[in-house]
């Protein structure tokens, strides 16, 4: 590991190793720094050693993730694996976290591919032993090839939840229930939507055998669900929830062991922020994208975003995202000149138009409910610091008028986690109350250290 | 809680959780094993005492912080399983350890 590089990169998802890739093989001295012990990112996670695994129940959607992976390891990229970022300025400085000891590495150019978090969502018993997001039973099975024993409900809605429900069931996994918590979009929402992603119909068609695979194997659905909770004393023992059936209201209790909560993803803006990169609300998407040209160029001095962090867009188009910076940056340190990068970035584009056309049809489709987002006042919002919904709602209509007041009377987002578990609910929760839009309410100052760190690894440095 | 998919003949290491002792596949994060292993918490909340077990696996939530090797607040989904590891819940708020 050197001090400096022409090109630094954060993230080992499909952007980041796109985007190192193609730098490296553009002549760039090019650095990639990743949490992980492989690369990958979330979404290809452990691609490069259960490939094996991949035909059988992960998907052949998976299989992407190792050529991508080969790619980046065959490439003369600097690879920095089990590196927690803990610190990124303006000036790009970045202070990253290996081995217990820190490091800064200064670069020329600074490309931030730190990917997605599922969207939180809390619901009454959501810190129970037992329940856990939709991903982490995904990571489970790709890291680990491990399922759930016991009863098994999945709970919310998108893309993921089906994908997971499908990869359990081809894994032989029972599921008790699917509780789709999505309100739905109406006809008229969704049919001009499905006319624009007909490019994409490969993603239609794999949906569709989703559902059609759950359907088939006879897991009971219940649709539209606002009112879920999770129930036990120690761990989960059940959920429960109303429902319409016929034309009367009843109340539903499923004995549970396994409560998989998803209701989508949300671009990780955290490191982006930190690198003064200005972002806005995208109603659409009910989350943050980071404002950036065609090349992912940010507002920020020298620093780009590509894939999810910069806002939804999928693998796919992540990847694309990722060779498209690392065309633009190529052409800025003189490696290419402007007919090259031109050139090189005809076909990404039209593919990248292509699998964006999704987009509009999913945001709609899985829009998350606002009664996971506006939670009950006896719902747990903050998880490391323990702070209720109610107690928020009292803050806010103390005065406190954005997350970041609601923080400092509260403690709600001072916990280990920064926020990254209440943020999204603290901003509609104050945005509900003052009337206020998603963008004057704002987010939480990001500051560093992102990640703990101990003196002893900070006088490490 | 979890099973392995595959009884495939992985090679295994030995790990303490609490006062037992467990046989895990390697290269698992202490996280996975903690879920294999079936115990019924990882740590007790600093605020309100209630039991936590890992919830994003991701390392973004710090559900998993516990104590390994005694070392506390560590997050157990991103520490891989060593032979002889020592895992130990965490109760409550973590505590200044004097060193030698």
């Amino acid at each position: 590991m050197k001090s400096h590089y022409e090109l630094l990169v954060v993230g080992a998802g499909p952007a980041g190793l796109a985007a190192s890739a193609d730098a490296a093989r553009l002549g760039i001295d090019v650095a990639l720094v990743d949490e992980q012990k492989a690369p990958g990112g979330q979404i290809y996670r452990n691609a490069s050693e259960s490939a094996d695994r991949a035909q059988v129940y992960l998907g052949k959607d998976y299989l992407r993730g190792k050529r991508l992976v080969d790619e980046f390891l065959q490439s003369r990229a600097t690879y920095i694996n089990n590196a927690s970022v803990w610190y990124l300025d303006d000036r790009l400085e970045t202070g990253i976290l290996v081995d217990g000891a820190s490091h800064f590495i200064s670069a020329d150019r600074l490309l931030l591919a730190s990917g997605a978090q599922e969207r939180p969502m809390p619901l009454p018993g959501w810190q129970l032993p037992g329940v856990m997001t939709a991903g982490a039973g995904q990571i489970l099975l790709k890291s680990a090839a491990m399922v759930p024993t016991g009863r098994l409900v999945l709970a919310g809605g998108g893309p993921l939840l089906l994908l997971i429900a499908w990869q359990y069931l081809q894994a032989g996994v029972e599921i008790e229930a699917i509780i789709d918590t999505t309100p739905g979009a109406g006809l008229l929402a969704t049919l001009p939507r499905l006319a624009r992603a007909l490019p994409a119909l490969d993603y239609l068609l794999k949906g569709l055998s989703f559902i059609l695979a759950i359907k088939k194997a006879g897991v009971p659905v219940y649709k539209a669900i606002d009112t879920l909770r999770a129930e036990g004393r120690e761990s989960i023992e059940s959920v429960s929830f109303s429902t319409v059936r016929g034309k009367r209201r009843v109340e539903v209790s499923i004995e549970t062991d396994t409560l998989l909560l998803h209701q989508g993803v949300i671009a990780n803006i955290r490191l982006p922020l930190a690198a003064g990169c200005e972002v806005e609300w995208d109603a659409q998407q009910q989350g943050w994208k980071v404002i950036r040209d065609i090349w992912g160029q940010s507002s920020a001095n020298q620093v780009f975003v590509a894939g999810d962090c910069a806002g939804i867009v999928g693998a796919r188009a992540g990847e694309l995202q990722g060779r498209l910076g690392a065309l633009e940056i190529a052409y800025q340190l003189h490696r290419i000149d402007l007919r090259q990068r031109n050139r090189a970035a005809q076909g990404i584009q039209k593919s990248l138009k292509r699998h964006l056309s999704i987009r509009p049809l999913l945001d709609a489709l899985y829009a998350p409910s606002k009664a996971y987002q506006l939670p009950h006042d006896e719902t747990l919002v903050c998880r490391c610091e323990e702070v209720y919904a109610g107690q928020i709602r009292q803050a806010i209509r103390m005065g406190c008028i954005g997350p970041n007041q609601v923080k400092a009377f509260t403690r709600c987002g001072m916990g280990p986690c920064q926020g990254c578990l209440c943020g999204s609910t603290v901003a509609a929760l104050v945005a509900d109350e003052t009337g206020a839009t998603m963008e004057q309410v704002g987010y939480f100052r990001v500051r560093p250290p992102f990640k703990p760190i101990t003196l002893g690894e900070l006088a490490d440095t | 809680m979890f099973r392995l998919l595959e009884d495939s003949a992985t090679d295994t290491v030995t790990v303490r959780i609490e006062d037992r002792e467990y046989d895990v596949p390697a290269g698992i994060s202490v996280a996975a094993a903690v879920l294999l292993c079936a115990v019924n918490k990882l740590r007790n909340t600093p605020v309100s005492g209630s039991p936590r077990l890992p919830y994003c696996m991701m390392g973004i939530c710090f559900d998993c912080l516990v104590s390994i090797d005694g070392v506390p607040n560590r997050q157990a989904c991103q520490v891989e399983v060593a032979q002889n590891m020592t895992i130990e819940y965490q109760q409550g708020a973590a505590e200044l350890q004097q060193r030698e």
